[in-house]
């Protein structure tokens, strides 16, 4: 610490515990209690960053979370590195690490400010005029440079080792902000008896009252400022119906009072409890909320504004009363606000020079007390320009009058405050969708009536100075109380309770109103004005805007970035607006201000994220195989949330020797294959056949029990919805199967025909999924093998295709099934699913002797395009309808009605040139396609060219040697034995339509 | 995330519901005898209320069951939820 930058006393910091730390590889001193903003201040550094786009050097501006220049990258490990941290919102501790940002090679030499003598080139909407041409240099070149250049922090790139906790909690009544009019608002409430949570940012409960002065004489109810707070916070903290949260910023707000809070648990800390968590994202579902936020002081919008050493009056202020640290030692105070003043004096009593006060208004009260300090104070004045480098060393003033500038003066200083007042923050309520009244005593925007049970109290509502504010929110908080205990009021959706606006207590008389807009100055601007710090807009981007024709506020935003940054304009708004306005010759209300949206402030990623990552980020589903699958080195691949095996790799094999194998396996002897995740739904009832019959487009009157059919489920537009076996056990039960993703769907609609149109039907409907296992045992040997296990006559006479029997296998209940998904002689065992292991390993041991093979989906997939049954979802796509499919002869014609029957009747879904399904021959037979591939008429098709259509699904074909492929092709069967194209990457393919069964068109295999 | 009344169970919140689009608009009887227009409507055709719109909600991860509800899209407000088959309240008009 540099000697003379630290008062002997006062502020929260402690003098007593030393901290050590670095910016950019310096070392540096702090206390306890220091930001790392307020520490390096003490150590005499103000240059914090480089500015967005033209890497102007930038020192602080504020004390709080609104600081838009000094964003740092704190680095605790290689893992733990946080960018775009608020210098201001750092707490230091022992061994700290941090590095500015968007400077190279360093921030006192970074050769990006380059940009800046280029400034005059890059006005507003630079970026869209420039680099528009040619269109693919935008993401080749322009924009990697242009970020690069751009970067705000970097992230790091391995994953974050901490965690991140998630809490939902209830309360009466939600208090945001522990400043003077929060923590009313909570004693108020508490004392009425509601539950409350109160939330602040900061390390301390406290808010504007932590940056009086040790010696204030501020008052609260007739006690010292300071005790009242002590007190307050005393009686808050010891209720057991009271929590306090510090570090925890409410962050934004959703339907029915959901507030969403954010709260910082370790990063203050040098060694933090391995068992703690990072952050704790809270989800509060209050009854009432009270905002209490606060207000935040508005730049003034003056040439040269943004040099180092140029800051908010009250940050200022902040910086000496509550961490001892002088900003500055030769100050000028440039204010529209009467509240500056109060900086100013108490920088003065504290030692530092304060050379003049220039205010842009009349002469008045406020001034006359500087005077009587010693403080000369010129009124009418106006800012010509700032000078010095790193740093500002003088600042050039006048007085404006009728005939021009009069006392020019340039006063040598180190430290410049200013103040164009303060603007309410009512980010939180505008989230809540309240709606925004302006005053125009106040000149701002103020919380109006909100569609959520939330009332705004103190600054953040307009009501400033502190007996005010504590009255208010003293209000605000019995209010609250009585409305969240009003047992009428039940719940948080206030129904038809019409919003209500939030006025508890008249607003205190207007103070000065501050100013928003560029200061006037006569004659010329000289230099650039800065309105957005962080996204370095000036009042000339903002003007060329407009002359550019941009009138709503909503694209002047866009097209020039003010308020666009991460600090989402807290200081840059309203001057934006008033900019806007006076240009336009409107009033604010009439420009109206941009959304606001959450966060208020950057949340952690890591905090939404909470505990859901890894291998808890999505549940998983094994099928009761799942081990016995693994043991024998299963490659798995995820079918929604199933782990399904894939393949099953004999040494050496690689996937395609595997799949080959598994297939010819499967044609030649037989294959073993987990069917478990097809879905099942149990549909019972003396109604079942009826809504049967209502819903798929089969008809299953003529389903006798004991046998099986293809279902097709449509929706109402008439396309392909799913599709599965359906089995009929009983009259009254019928076992339906859906496709592996499809069931959680297929019984939600299910269910809404049944609940929403049809409920005199008497029928239930039970997922049971989970509840069977499935064994497909599929190949010219599936019979010899499950004879003698099962207690089912298998002889094809007695159990054709598409037959179902109840029986045992081994004494275990069974759903026997005669299908095939392959082609071949075919059964599914269905056994409950905690026997699923033990019958796998029965009839696999059973399949010894015939060369049974396991095999996975892979196998699964080509195994049933040699045939052309489709799979829904791959060789459909919500567009294609039975027909289309070629499984109209699937489809109960003579029925009056299914779901989707009357859009089948519709012309279009008939018209010759619609794509259906057929089959792609390729002339070499090596060759496979690609599925996704498009299909085109014509060779050499010149680019862009309409495809008729695509391929779907692809593969090589051990059984046959070859590769096949199917595909969706625009009148496509009636296209036999044409050639088309395929362009690949390779060059283009000729294949030849053909139908959809590649292997035994006759389906004599299925016989066995 | 809103909290919403099933009528079955009492208040719930929202991820335990899937929404179910616009409410009372009743599956024709005859389909067959509906004119192309007709139907269209029928498939396609939703109001886009500012205001108070009656909507379909499935309590999925409770009691499975699809009730009614009147919600006002400015507000988020429930003015009233009710069982399928019962008629719009006239509850709520707020607007
Ligand atoms: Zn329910």
């Amino acid at each position: 610490m540099i000697e003379g930058l630290r008062t002997g006393h006062g502020g929260q910091v402690d003098r007593g515990r030393p901290v050590h730390f670095q910016f950019d590889g310096r070392r540096y001193q702090g206390f306890a209690g220091d930001t790392l903003a307020s520490a390096l201040l003490a150590n005499g550094v103000h240059l914090m960053g480089r500015s967005f786009k033209y890497h102007r050097p930038r020192g602080l501006l504020a004390a709080g979370p609104e600081e838009p220049n000094a964003l740092v990258t704190v680095r605790r490990d290689a893992a733990r590195v946080t960018p775009n941290l608020r210098a201001t919102q750092v707490e230091i501790y022992e061994g700290l690490v941090a590095e500015s940002q968007n400077r190279w090679p360093s921030l006192r030499f970074d050769v990006g400010a380059i940009n800046d003598f280029f400034s005059p080139f890059i006005p507003a909407g630079f970026y869209y005029k420039t680099f528009m041409w040619p269109r693919r240099a935008w993401y080749s070149l322009y924009e990697p440079r242009i970020r690069a250049a751009a970067g705000l922090g970097t992230a790091p790139t391995l994953p974050d080792p901490d965690r991140y906790a998630n809490r939902f909690a209830h309360c009466d009544v939600l208090v945001v902000g522990a400043g003077p009019a929060g923590l009313a608002a909570a004693t108020a409430a508490a004392q009425a008896g509601a539950r409350v949570i109160l939330a602040d940012e900061q390390a301390q409960a406290g808010g504007s009252l932590l940056s009086d002065a040790a010696g204030s004489s501020a008052l609260i109810e007739g006690r010292p400022a300071t005790q009242w707070l002590t007190q307050a916070l005393a009686a808050l903290t010891s209720n057991p119906r009271v929590t306090v949260l510090t570090r925890t910023t409410a962050f934004g707000y959703f339907p029915h009072n959901l507030v969403a809070l954010s709260e910082r648990i370790t990063d203050h800390l040098a060694t933090p409890s391995p068992d703690a968590p990072r952050e704790r994202q809270w989800q509060v579902r209050a009854r009432e909320v009270v905002i209490g936020a606060g207000a935040i002081e508005r730049p003034l919008v003056f040439s040269g504004n943004d040099r180092p050493g140029i800051l908010l009056a009250g940050a200022a202020r902040t910086f000496l009363n509550r961490y001892g640290v002088l900003p500055g030692t030769r100050a000028v105070l440039v204010t529209a606000d009467d509240a500056a003043y109060q900086a100013a004096l108490d920088l003065q009593d504290a030692g530092v020079f304060i050379a003049c006060i220039a205010d842009t208004r009349a002469a008045g009260a406020a001034g006359e007390r500087a005077r009587a300090a010693g403080i000369p104070v010129l009124n009418d004045a106006c800012v010509l320009a700032t000078q010095g480098r790193r740093r500002v060393n003088a600042i050039e003033l006048a007085r404006r009058t009728d005939g021009g500038l009069a006392e020019r003066q340039t006063q040598p200083c180190d430290l410049v405050l200013m103040s164009g007042g303060f603007t309410p923050s009512v980010h939180l309520h505008s989230q809540s969708r309240g709606k925004l009244d302006w005053s125009e005593a106040l000149q701002v925007f103020l919380p109006g009536a909100s569609p959520e049970r939330c009332r705004s109290a103190g600054a953040c509502r307009g009501v400033f100075g502190l007996e005010a504010a504590v009255g208010d929110g003293s209000a605000a908080g019995a209010a609250a109380a009585r409305d969240a205990l009003d047992p009428r009021r039940s719940g948080v959706d206030p129904g038809g309770a019409a919003g209500r606006a939030s006025a508890q207590v008249a607003p205190a008389p207007a103070q000065s109103a501050g100013f928003s807009g560029a200061l006037p100055v006569n004659g010329r601007v000289r230099g650039r004005a800065f309105v957005d710090w962080q996204n370095d807009v000036t009042s000339k981007d903002l003007a060329l805007a407009l002359r550019e024709g941009f009138r709503s506020i909503e694209h002047v935003k866009r097209y020039t970035t003010t308020g666009m940054a991460t600090d989402q304009g807290k200081t840059s708004n309203l001057n934006a607006l008033g900019i806007v306005a006076s240009a336009l010759k409107r009033t604010p209300p009439q420009v109206g201000l941009t959304t606001f949206r959450m966060p208020y402030t950057p949340v952690t990623f890591g905090s939404f994220a909470g505990l859901q990552r890894g291998e808890l980020f999505d549940p998983v589903r094994r099928t009761p195989m799942y081990d016995w699958a693994a043991a024998r080195g299963a490659v798995f691949e995820d079918v929604g949330l199933w782990k399904r095996a894939r393949y099953f790799p004999r040494s050496g094999e690689d996937m395609h020797a595997a799949v080959n194998r598994e297939c010819r396996a499967a044609r030649s002897g037989c294959g073993i294959f987990d069917a478990s995740t097809l879905g099942k739904i149990e549909v019972v009832g003396p109604d079942a056949v009826t809504f049967m019959n209502r819903l798929y487009v089969n008809a299953w009157n003529s389903l006798a029990v004991g046998r099986c059919r293809y279902g097709i489920l449509t929706r109402d537009d008439g396309f392909i919805y799913d599709d599965g076996v359906v089995a009929r056990i009983s009259d009254q039960v019928f076992h339906v199967t859906t496709t592996t993703g499809g069931a959680p769907r297929v019984l939600a609609m299910m269910e809404d025909y049944l609940q929403t149109e049809w409920n005199e039907l008497k029928v239930w409907l039970t997922s049971t999924t989970e509840q069977w296992a499935v064994i497909a045992v599929q190949g010219p040997k599936a019979r010899a093998v499950l004879e003698g296990l099962v207690d089912v006559d298998l002889a094809p006479a007695a159990f054709p295709h598409m037959s179902v029997a109840r029986g045992h296998i081994l004494g275990v209940p069974m759903r026997l099934f005669r299908v095939s998904f392959t082609g071949e002689l075919g059964y599914e065992v269905n056994v409950p699913a905690d026997f699923g292991r033990a019958v796998w390993e029965a009839i696999y041991e059973r399949g010894q002797a015939h060369g049974m093979t396991p095999y996975g989906t892979e196998a699964m997939h080509v195994l049933r395009a040699e045939k052309g049954y489709i799979i829904v979802g791959q060789d459909t796509d919500g567009t294609v309808t039975p027909e289309d499919a070629g499984l109209s002869w699937a489809v109960g014609k003579s029925k009056p009605d299914y779901v989707g029957k009357r859009s089948l009747a519709r012309p279009a879904m008939s018209a010759p040139e619609r794509r259906q399904l057929v089959g792609l021959t390729t002339r070499d037979g090596a060759v496979v396609l690609e599925e996704g591939a498009q299909v085109l008429a014509q060779s050499g098709a010149p680019v862009p060219t309409r495809p008729l259509g695509f391929v779907t699904s692809s593969y090589f074909s051990a059984n046959l040697g070859r590769s096949i492929a199917m595909g969706l092709v625009s009148g496509g069967r009636a296209r036999t034995g044409q050639t088309l194209y395929v362009p690949t990457e390779h060059g283009e393919v000729a294949v030849e339509v053909t139908g959809t069964v590649f292997l035994d068109p006759k389906g004599e295999r299925i016989n066995g | 995330m809103l909290l919403i009344n099933c009528p079955y169970c009492g208040e719930r919140p929202e991820p335990e519901f899937v929404y179910g689009g616009q409410a009372h608009i009743a599956r024709p009887a005859q389909p067959a005898g509906v004119e192309a227009q007709d139907w269209a409507d029928y498939l396609y055709r939703r109001d886009n209320v500012r205001g108070v719109h009656a909507e379909r909600w499935r309590h999925t991860r409770g009691c499975g069951r699809f009730f009614n509800a009147l919600r006002d899209t400015t507000t988020d407000h429930f003015l009233a939820t009710y069982k399928v088959g019962e008629p719009r309240p006239a509850a709520g008009g707020t607007r």
